[in-house]
């Protein structure tokens, strides 16, 4: 935690929430990769036991984890992109706080796509 | 009666946050973050887009699905960069998330001690499946096996 006994001058706003949210994103998609090389890996175990664990990803649960997976992907990723603009493009500092928002804007279009092409995926129409 | 010298930097002089010049260990940590992060977009929407969205989505994955992707070296060399930058740059993050947060020195230590040891035994486990892979195993059931096994 920071520890400034006052304010700080970045405190709030679109600045702050997207630097928080990239950075739970961030742990919670490698925590997720950790997993997922390790039941890949049953590949050279076994098809049955391959199959048998991969399984568990297509039960509801798990399909529903997965949007929100998805969800933490895509916005890590466009919010990285937004970030070496910052970082590179002479006016990112300046249209920072636009940029989040199209990153909230580009995030909503691609899940609604994502959406419900999976849960067709998932519950088969 | 000796007027007292002070020394004012010239304010075109740029503040230096710390006493670090040139490349260093952190400054590449950072150009690595950027460089790295902008494949993984590419690669890891392009992973998304064929395991989630093409066909039956996550209903179609099977091993005869994995086995048919590694079968081409195209998809052996995609899912190698993957795993390799995917855990460099997110161990990088945990890394930086593991310096913010724990504050005494020993837990900062196990912490990324656990964390590196997490990292290589990932990376090392998940390059010896892609390239010891067999999508055709003797004596395994032929209907879960991929189409390219057949004759």
């Amino acid at each position: 935690m920071a520890s400034a006994q006052s304010g700080t001058l970045y405190r709030g706003r679109e600045g702050m929430w997207s630097w928080v949210a990239h950075r739970i994103s961030g742990m919670l998609i490698f925590l997720f990769l950790l997993v997922h090389v390790l039941d890949t890996a049953l590949v050279r175990v076994s098809p049955e036991a391959y199959n048998e664990v991969i399984g568990h990803y297509k039960t509801i649960v798990f399909g529903l984890g997965e949007i929100g997976l998805v969800g933490a992907v895509l916005f890590h990723a466009l919010n990285g992109l937004r970030l070496i603009l910052v970082d590179f493009w002479s006016k990112g500092t300046q249209h920072q706080r636009g940029m989040f928002w199209g990153v909230v804007i580009v995030w909503v279009v691609l899940m609604a796509g994502f959406l419900p092409r999976h849960l067709i995926h998932m519950f088969g129409a | 009666m000796s007027t007292p010298i002070t020394s004012i930097p010239d304010p075109s002089t740029r503040y230096r946050r710390t006493g670090l010049r040139g490349p260093n260990m952190e400054m590449l940590s950072w150009m690595f973050m950027r460089a790295s992060g902008l494949l993984l977009v590419i690669l890891i929407f392009g992973h998304l887009f064929v395991n989630l969205w093409l066909g039956e989505g996550v209903k179609g994955i099977d091993f005869g699905f994995v086995a048919g992707k590694w079968a081409n070296p195209f998809w052996q060399v995609w899912d190698l960069l993957m795993l390799w930058l995917g855990l460099i740059h997110g161990g990088n993050g945990v890394r930086t998330i593991i310096n913010d947060y724990a504050r005494s020195n020993r837990l900062r230590l196990v912490l990324k001690g656990l964390l590196y040891f997490a990292v290589v035994v990932t990376i090392v486990l998940g390059t010896l499946v892609i390239f010891t892979f067999d999508p055709c195993p003797v004596g395994a059931d032929p209907s879960l096996l991929p189409s390219l096994c057949e004759g």
